[in-house]
């Protein structure tokens, strides 16, 4: 690698726009959603393995804690997907200008709290 | 173009067109399943079963781990070069963003593999 190459702007001494928040989010949700999967595939498991087990998470899913677990795994994966939304039609060139992304910035946090009380209503 | 021996498809265009394929494929996924809970909302055991025996059915949540696991790697993947650099790290950061990605390469091959034996158990 040749050592002229430039060094990279340090991030903690920029005030970031709104639209960057919404991006590290998005990196942030992608991670918990990719350890929690471990949950949902266990709980996949145990409702589809029997009639036991399908009874046992339904039983579980009534207490405050597993309600919890899953809807934060849930609305993470909300999140990250109303972001990877936008990413694709930032990719299909809707919303790139500077002008447009506190806009799809503000429409990702809106969608995705709708998205995510949506949730907590269905789990509760 | 970004070339880099652990990235997906060895080629940051591969990886960027894997990683947008995937998304859509899991997104119709997650529109599919959230359909299930919404039309069924009082679902017993036999009928959830009876949905992921149906072949289509499998077949398509086959698609979509296999999505989920190329999806994944490659988020993982850009995150660890993102922030897991000797500019974070210091001199150890090559060996420990090579022992993250290798953790993060043996969760989803546990994750694939379980998700297959879930699949085909029914």
């Amino acid at each position: 690698m040749k050592d002229n190459r430039p060094v990279n702007l340090d991030i903690s001494t920029i005030s970031l726009p709104l639209a960057a928040y919404t991006s590290i989010t998005h990196r942030v949700s992608g991670v918990i959603v990719f350890v929690g999967i471990a949950i949902l595939l266990w709980i996949f498991n145990t409702s589809l393995g029997s009639e036991e087990g399908f009874n046992q998470i339904k039983e579980a899913m009534t207490s405050p804690i597993a309600k919890f677990v899953v809807w934060g795994i849930l609305s993470a994966l909300a999140y990250h997907m109303v972001a990877g939304i936008k990413h694709l039609l930032m990719d299909s060139g809707i919303g790139e200008t500077k002008e447009a992304a506190p806009v799809g910035a503000k429409i990702t946090i809106f969608l995705s709290l709708v998205l995510i009380i949506a949730l907590g209503v269905w789990i509760w | 173009m970004v070339t880099n021996v652990t990235s997906f498809g060895r080629s940051g265009l591969y990886d960027w067109v894997v990683q947008r394929i995937s998304a859509v494929i899991l997104l119709i996924y997650i529109l599919f399943l959230a359909y299930i809970f919404i039309s069924r909302p009082d679902m017993q055991y036999q009928e959830w079963r009876a949905l992921f025996a149906n072949n289509a059915i499998r077949i398509f949540s086959l698609v979509a781990l296999l999505s989920l696991c190329a999806h994944a790697w490659i988020g993982m993947w850009t995150i660890a070069t993102d922030y897991l650099t000797p500019k974070m790290l210091g001199a150890s950061a090559n060996k420990v963003r090579f022992g993250f990605e290798l953790l993060c390469l043996l969760i989803l091959f546990v994750y694939f593999v379980w998700g297959v034996q879930i699949l085909w158990s029914i």
